[in-house]
């Protein structure tokens, strides 16, 4: 048996495509735990990168903090919040939330520090306060480094997300960790499918949003 | 925190021990990683259109998470170190691949054709103008490697206690102490810390023409 057996049996037995452990059901929850994960570190990334790229202070502090947070093993700090908070939906947050901030934090802050200053002086020339020149004008620049800097965090959520399985959450982790306790290989292989499947159309989807929302004009560069 | 470095007696090895298989599980596998990366960037930037499948094929790799990989293994190799470094050495040439790809690019045409001009071969070439000129490129992708490995290598402790540190973290469940489990990330979190600033001071030692305290790949032009 090789690892494309393992796979074509976990999809072809019926017994796995409903209910409460049904592929539907796992996809639904790993989603939703991706998607809160992504949304709550943009809500603290993004802000402060663009801030901090606009006013183009604080980079080494921003560089520090990055670094720091990308030395915290998520698994570890998964079973360490677990141990002192008990279990449920905040300790699978806070390690996902930690994994994806700094690459979009550092991404952001890149992105609108490289953009080129003659468009902004011309700006600010033309009598736009800042947050306007923020918003209007680096902002579009700097947006198809900003989404690969969320994209990247999205797909190490996608795939760091089967670490809830581990402490009693659903999620396409459920497959992967019940299958190595049950020495179910067909169970961690499929699981393994899927997640990698999900980071697929995870990419899909980043080039689809890039190639709605960046300007032509962006993009001709 | 009483006991923080008192290391229960079935995992037989001391904390500095921990350390040290930590540090071997997570960085024989980025060296590995960095040995596979050169060439196969190299083919990159020589067939362009060899490029786009490398990327598309390693990202999907990079998508496998951890456990899944080190399970799937544990068929071939046992539950054995190889099982963790062998998924760590995969990740890590996903990460070095395109920052080699894309630092030997960034390599100026004049550059190469100074090189070429002055009796360079294709090898010498190579290792003397381009590799030298992608450094900053090539540290960029090995921090990130070099981190994430050493982070990762704490899930082994799922597959029969080959996480090193992490095995700290099944003990503290094992033996409810959560210092155990403290003692585990925050080392973990130093050695992650530690390797980067080597990293940094790598960098700055091996390009000693860049602007020193810039942050690498542009010149420090913020200084008013």
């Amino acid at each position: 048996m090789n690892v494309l057996d393992f796979a074509g049996a976990f999809f072809g037995d019926g017994a796995h495509w409903h209910g409460y452990d049904g592929i539907p059901q796992r996809l639904l929850e790993h989603v939703q735990y991706s998607l809160l994960a992504l949304g709550l570190a943009a809500l603290i990334g993004l802000p402060v990168g663009l801030v901090t790229g606009h006013t183009g202070r604080g980079g080494n502090a921003l560089a520090l903090v990055a670094t720091a947070a990308r030395a915290l093993p998520s698994f570890g700090l998964l079973v360490l919040i677990v141990i002192m908070m008990g279990f449920g939906l905040l300790p699978v947050m806070i390690p996902l939330v930690i994994l994806a901030v700094p690459p979009i934090l550092v991404t952001t802050y890149e992105a609108v520090r490289s953009v080129d200053p003659a468009p902004v002086d011309a700006a600010r020339g033309m009598g736009m306060r800042e947050g306007r020149i923020l918003l209007q004008v680096e902002l579009p620049v700097a947006l198809p480094l900003i989404l690969s800097g969320l994209r990247s965090a999205a797909i190490q959520i996608v795939s760091t997300a089967t670490i809830a399985a581990y402490v009693s959450l659903g999620g396409l982790g459920r497959y992967i960790v019940d299958g190595l306790y049950q020495r179910d290989y067909e169970k961690v292989v499929g699981g393994a499918t899927l997640v990698a499947v999900l980071a697929l159309v995870t990419l899909a989807l980043f080039w689809a949003a890039g190639r709605l929302a960046v300007s032509p004009g962006v993009r001709r560069r | 925190m009483n006991g923080f470095f008192d290391i229960p007696s079935d995992l037989q090895n001391t904390w500095a021990g921990l350390i040290g298989l930590h540090l071997r599980e997570a960085l024989l596998p980025v060296l590995a990683g960095l040995v596979l990366a050169l060439p196969l960037a190299q083919l990159c930037v020589r067939f362009r259109w060899l490029y786009p499948p490398v990327l598309g094929v390693t990202t999907v790799l990079y998508a496998v998470p951890s456990l899944a990989f080190f399970v799937v293994l544990i068929d071939y190799t046992g539950q054995t170190e190889l099982t963790v470094m062998i998924p760590l050495a995969v990740y890590s040439l996903v990460v070095l691949v395109p920052a080699i790809v894309d630092g030997v690019r960034s390599v100026p045409q004049e550059t190469l054709a100074a090189a070429t001009a002055m009796g360079f071969g294709p090898v010498r070439r190579y290792v003397q103008v381009q590799l030298p000129i992608a450094v900053p490129a090539l540290v960029a992708g090995l921090r990130v490697a070099v981190v994430s490995s050493i982070s990762l290598v704490s899930v082994g402790a799922l597959i029969g206690n080959q996480g090193a540190l992490g095995n700290l973290l099944a003990a503290a469940q094992k033996y409810d102490r959560p210092e155990l489990a403290a003692n585990s990330v925050l080392t973990t979190a130093l050695l992650a810390i530690a390797c980067d600033a080597a990293l940094v001071g790598l960098r700055a030692l091996l390009t000693p023409w860049m602007p020193r305290g810039g942050r690498g790949r542009r010149p420090a032009v913020m200084a008013k």
